[in-house]
């Protein structure tokens, strides 16, 4: 197993934030994973990025080239991205962000109207969540306990009010994709 | 302990805490300004002390003076600022001071950019600053390998009294990745410096510490004393990894990122049947000539390929340590960009099937 995932969108977003989880839910679980942000200029006004590599292997190159899984957040990140999933790969878009829409057959591409839902569990912002939780479910590559886990961790002493919002987002990221299935 | 999720910046602060750094002198630059704050943070709860100096020059001029003092001193900057601190190096290498400077080398020349690169090769082996001098460099190509070459970096310097240089670039500056530290304080090696300029108190004349000497005929001596010193850290401390080498007869030579990247180029070229691995120096100075050499001997090596982030820098030493017995292929990409997997997949099949159209 090896899952190369670049989340994508503006900065601002919980990019960075989405990707932590995922890494430190990949390492509670014992996989080898690697986190490396995008740190360039183009973070100032443009679109920021993330790259996790989630895999029962040492992580080589911890820069991907052709990722398993694209999850974006912006129409800037989704003109960057959505060429580069793999054949076979899956695209998770914020459909309520993203206005374009991707016309290749040879990916899995996931519409969710992510900030819509995050509104309706209580607060916009957990978009990122219910994408991850759409996510995890999609792929079985983490636990929903792993990633719980994860949050607590990367959320710390001083956010954690925000812990119940984001589990019940990555629930109702889950239903929508059950929902649609 | 357990697993922790750092950054590399952060994993240098902490693995030279543990090696029993407590000063730290430094300005910020991206990529590495984590690891200057990291230390303004870590250094006071450990009784240390932490200066953010008005520049790298004076930075690294109060290394020099720390290290005089006998203690644990590290300093870090990235290519340009790394560049300031290059009369320090000199006059700490002269003065036979041991210090650590961490380099989280960035794209060039000027300015350049803050996207990682390596074209700080020359610069960092070459010795860098005015002088007949060298300093070791420990090149880490994972967080893990971060936490055991800082604390040899710590090693080798007060070993040897030199100042040892850490190389990484943005890459491993900036990305995570799990990392165990190992209880150091039982196997931590401190050395014993009768020579730290630290006051007399009656007990015999009075030390001095100083580059500068005036008499040809002893600075000539303090030379030849130096050069015998390299001669010791060239025999003894030579680092290098070879992954898939058993039976290749291509061999790829990368270091630092671009050695982690080779090695999914070599997974995947495995896979499709060539006979490819990898060589990694880790330590850059001395850098692993006889190793290099002897491997090409013995596999009978039909090619060499060096990759790296410049226009070509550490493929003249690959060169003078074949002596032409095995021809030396290059690909880099520099800037600021990092080639990518496919990229050398591609350069690999070109070894074997010669120049693709």
């Amino acid at each position: 197993m090896k899952e190369e995932i670049i989340i994508a969108g503006f900065g601002g977003q919980g990019v960075m934030s989405m990707g932590q989880i995922l890494t430190y839910a990949g390492m509670k679980e014992g996989k080898e994973v690697s986190w490396l942000p995008s740190y360039g200029p183009e973070q100032r006004g443009g679109t920021a990025n993330v790259s996790v590599v989630i895999s029962d292997k040492t992580v080589g190159s911890p820069i991907i080239d052709s990722p398993s899984t694209v999850i974006v957040l912006n129409n800037p990140s989704f003109e960057k991205f959505e060429p580069l999933v793999k054949a076979g790969g899956k695209l998770f878009i914020n459909s309520d962000l993203v206005t374009k829409k991707s016309e290749r057959i040879d990916i899995e591409v996931i519409d969710i109207k992510a900030t819509s839902i995050a509104d309706k569990v209580g607060n916009p912002r957990v978009a990122g969540s219910v994408i991850l939780g759409a996510y995890i479910e999609k792929t079985g590559i983490i636990t929903r306990d792993s990633l719980i886990t994860a949050l607590i961790q990367v959320l710390g002493v001083g956010k954690n009010h925000l812990i119940s919002v984001n589990e019940a987002a990555f629930d109702a990221g889950k239903n929508i994709l059950l929902e649609n299935v | 302990m357990g697993k922790v999720l750092m950054k590399g910046n952060e994993v240098i602060g902490e693995s030279a805490i543990k090696a029993g750094c407590h000063y730290f002198f430094g300005y910020p630059i991206t990529p590495q300004s984590e690891l200057v704050a990291y230390m303004a943070k870590r250094l006071p709860e450990v009784g240390g002390l932490f200066l953010q100096a008005e520049s790298e020059v004076s930075a690294i001029n109060m290394v020099y003076g720390a290290a005089s003092a006998g203690v644990r001193v590290m300093t870090s900057s990235s290519s340009p600022g790394f560049s300031l601190k290059q009369e320090g190096i000199s006059f700490l290498a002269a003065a036979n001071l041991p210090a650590v400077i961490v380099n989280i080398a960035r794209g060039g020349p000027g300015l350049g950019n803050i996207q990682p690169a390596q074209s700080d090769y020359f610069q960092v082996t070459k010795g860098g600053g005015h002088g007949d001098y060298y300093t070791p460099v420990l090149a880490p190509s994972t967080l893990q390998e971060i936490v055991d070459l800082t604390q040899e970096a710590f090693r080798i310097a007060d070993q040897y009294r030199t100042p040892v240089i850490l190389l990484g670039d943005g890459v491993l500056g900036q990305m995570m990745e799990p990392v165990e530290f190992k209880e150091t304080s039982e196997e931590m090696h401190l050395f014993e410096k009768d020579w730290a300029t630290t006051g007399t108190v009656g007990d015999g004349p009075p030390k001095t510490i100083t580059s500068l000497d005036l008499n040809d005929v002893s600075l000539e001596e303090r030379n030849r004393k130096l050069q015998e010193k390299y001669e010791t850290i060239k025999d003894q401390e030579v680092r290098v990894e070879s992954y898939k080498m058993d039976d290749a007869i291509y061999g790829i030579v990368a270091y630092g990122t671009v050695a982690r990247i080779v090695k999914s180029a070599v997974d995947r070229a495995r896979e499709a049947g060539m006979k490819v691995g990898l060589i990694r120096p880790i330590s850059l100075w001395p850098f692993p000539s006889s190793y290099i050499r002897k491997l090409s001997e013995q596999l009978q090596l039909n090619k060499l390929l060096t990759v790296e982030m410049s226009a070509g820098q550490m493929v003249e030493d690959v060169r003078l340590s074949v002596e032409g017995i095995v021809p030396v292929h290059f690909y880099g990409r520099n800037g600021g960009v990092i080639p990518t997997v496919d990229e050398i997949y591609q350069e690999i099949l070109k070894l074997k099937y010669g120049v693709m159209v």
